[in-house]
């Protein structure tokens, strides 16, 4: 019995419920989980799909280093969450309209048979030993080294964006500098003001 | 695969302009981090120094025929040459204009001269893409850098909510453009620009499939060039932002734009130009009226000018959606004419704000003459060109892009183009009668850099120039794209 398409059906269910529940709890702390638990599933699905590296990868950054950063940005920053939901409920009636007209467009063309994936072979299985991480770093490096740089500039001018953006020069440095206490003149430390003399009026 | 030698291409010459504005921008980065405050005018003229350099660069690695490198993932053909020496002619003159603004703002500062060299390299990055991921790179670094300029001015709530605002429908627009290019690589199973150009015209692939993501497609173009029904996040980004920054996302992006536009479309979905067609027909038609109709109620010069590029999108669409080489090179000769225009008449904004001041309503424009008869007459022809009035540029490039229409068929569209034209010489107009025919109520005196004088007045001449002798500049852009497609 091939259990692969009962295991994707499971880990697919898993992903879109908790990829929902992202968005309509009111919590943004079990948001952030429910976000963990379909990066899980996603991951899941492509552990299915014999991408091993990539799977681990996303439970490892994602999951691992990105959403723990989340989850302290979450409790870290004193925002009045029952007024953010307030606004999101004045949104809803609005947005739902809007989300579920492109919905049922959307389903017209997909539904109407017109939508069948290529029916091309499916790629066989990769033999045993075969290294997913050796064949992306294979790519990465060589035909995709180009977007692989790119990548890397985008992530430079996010640092300086971040940096420029929230950094306030910081005058905490208490530290003497001996060239310019001795070139020091008068004329930076006192100030001779010409003021009139006040009369007196007794 | 061997791991031997290097399976793909690396020749890195046709890269060089990217190349040295890459390195160019970091050595900004780190100089500027050494100088003292005094020096800052030095990180500013090392950056002057990498954009005509690289300008130079992108001339001097002209391609008569395309060129390809890194493994096909870049191409480097006469229109990408034209595009990028003009995108970086552009970012210097923005800088010159902006200059004193800068200064006056606390935004004369190194970050600023990083996050416009490495805009401009994303703008040239999507330029030269040949593959799907690099549009979306390009896009992506042009874009985040443009986020991160407006919002530098922190201080000013204004900047930071259009900044927010420009951040979060521009990652809704990049979610589009990602499903769509998914849905493109599920029909055709490449994300290689001219693959997907030969998988289509071989036939056998799921047209409706490829619609469908050609939908998502162009709904991420017209939201980036500002078309009607994308255009909400425009009037308020471009009024919000610092007037530099605004100058700086109105005027090279634009070319950028005109670049992703070329590739994606016409590089590799032409076969398909029935179907994008009708949908940028629509995207026009909207845009030329809208724009126009809501620019008049305006009396912020700022989002009157951001309504107008509105409008000239549409202008440019029409030129666009004739889908031959004719359309295409009315849309790039439209798309520069109004480039430049545009660093005129936000050059002018920002030549009469100072300190303190930003000249952002229309108010400000009373009785220039009387203050600066030259400056008067520099925005009086950048109005008649916007205006499409001859013999400035804007009007031959206007009747291009309606040729181009009416050689398709198209002539109720043209007639339209005309009323909308004419509905929108109301406002440029009204800004020409408060110049010459109403009294100042600011009588600051214009003071200006030197450079900056001569800049703005050889670059609002060369829209007389060019509307004289419009013929060699559409002919480079017949011969750009003649020679790319």
């Amino acid at each position: 019995m091939n259990i692969e398409p009962a295991v994707f059906y499971v880990f697919a269910a898993v992903l879109v419920f908790a990829a929902l529940r992202v968005i309509s709890s009111s919590n943004p702390v079990h948001s952030a989980l429910w976000l963990v638990l379909s990066f899980f599933s996603a991951a899941g699905i492509w552990l299915l799909l014999q991408a091993e590296f990539l799977a681990i990868a996303l439970v490892l950054v994602y999951v691992g280093a990105v959403m723990v950063l989340f989850l302290f940005v979450v409790m870290m920053l004193d925002v009045n969450f029952a007024k953010m939901r307030e606004q999101f409920k004045s949104y809803i009636p609005v947005g739902a309209t809007v989300g579920i007209l492109i919905l049922i467009e959307m389903a017209l063309v997909l539904v109407g048979g017109y939508f069948a994936p290529p029916t091309g072979a499916v790629p066989a299985a990769a033999a045993a030993g075969y290294s997913n991480t050796r064949a992306l770093g294979l790519l990465l490096y060589t035909d995709y080294a180009y977007p692989f740089e790119i990548a890397a500039v985008i992530l430079l001018v996010a640092i300086i964006a971040a940096i420029a953006l929230t950094h306030r020069a910081p005058r905490t440095s208490k530290r003497q500098d001996p060239g310019r206490q001795v070139r020091v003149r008068r004329s930076d430390r006192l100030r001779v003001l010409d003021m009139p003399a006040e009369k007196n009026e007794h | 695969m061997t791991t031997g030698a290097l399976p793909v291409n690396f020749d890195f010459v046709p890269a060089l302009p990217e190349i040295a504005l890459l390195v160019g921008a970091c050595v900004v980065l780190l100089v500027d981090l050494v100088l003292p405050e005094t020096r800052r005018s030095w990180s500013y003229w090392l950056t002057q120094l990498v954009v005509v350099s690289t300008a130079w660069l992108s001339l001097y690695v002209f391609h008569e025929a395309p060129a390809h490198t890194f493994g096909n993932t870049f191409i480097a053909d006469t229109l990408a040459d034209v595009l990028k020496f003009l995108s970086c002619v552009t970012v210097a003159l923005t800088l010159a204009y902006s200059r004193s603004y800068l200064a006056a703002r606390g935004l004369f500062r190194g970050e600023t001269f990083a996050l416009m060299m490495f805009a401009l390299l994303g703008m040239m990055v999507m330029i030269s893409a040949n593959h799907f991921l690099l549009l979306y790179l390009g896009l992506e670094l042009m874009s985040l850098s443009l986020y991160a300029m407006i919002a530098l001015q922190r201080d000013s709530g204004q900047a930071v909510e259009a900044a927010m605002k420009y951040f979060v429908l521009g990652a809704l627009a990049s979610g589009l453009l990602l499903y769509g290019m998914s849905m493109i690589y599920g029909a055709t199973g490449t994300l290689d620009v001219a693959r997907v150009a030969t998988t289509v015209f071989a036939g056998g692939v799921n047209k409706t499939m490829l619609a469908f993501g050609l939908v998502f497609v162009v709904s991420a173009i017209a939201f980036k060039l500002g078309a009607v029904p994308y255009h909400m996040w425009l009037p308020d980004v471009y009024e919000g932002a610092p007037t530099a920054m605004t100058l700086f996302v109105g005027s090279a992006p634009k070319l950028a734009a005109f670049g992703f536009m070329t590739r994606l479309l016409v590089g590799s979905l032409a076969a398909m130009a029935f179907d994008w067609q009708g949908m940028l027909l629509i995207l026009s038609l909207l845009s030329m009226i809208a724009g126009n109709v809501i620019a008049i109620s305006q009396t912020n010069i700022k989002r009157m000018l951001a309504y107008s590029t509105i409008a000239n999108m549409g202008y440019m669409l029409m030129g666009f959606l004739a889908a031959n080489i004719n359309g295409y090179s009315a849309a790039m000769f439209y798309t520069i004419t109004y480039v430049m225009t545009t660093l005129v008449s936000f050059g002018m904004v920002l030549l009469l704000s100072r300190a303190g001041f930003e000249a952002d309503q229309l108010d400000d424009f009373k009785g220039l003459n009387q203050r600066s008869p030259w400056y008067a007459f520099l925005m009086l022809l950048t109005m008649f060109s916007l205006a499409g009035i001859p013999p400035t540029v804007g009007f031959y490039a206007k009747f291009a892009v309606i040729e181009a229409a009416v050689d398709v068929g198209l002539v109720w569209l043209a007639v339209v183009a005309v009323m909308a034209s004419l509905i929108g010489a109301f406002y440029y107009l009204r800004i020409v009668k408060l110049m010459y025919f109403d009294d100042p109520v600011d009588d600051a005196p214009l003071e200006a850099r030197s450079d900056t004088r001569v800049l703005l007045s050889i670059n609002g001449l060369a829209l007389l120039l060019l509307g004289i002798f419009p013929q060699w500049l559409l002919g480079m852009c017949v011969v750009a794209l003649t020679r790319s497609y």
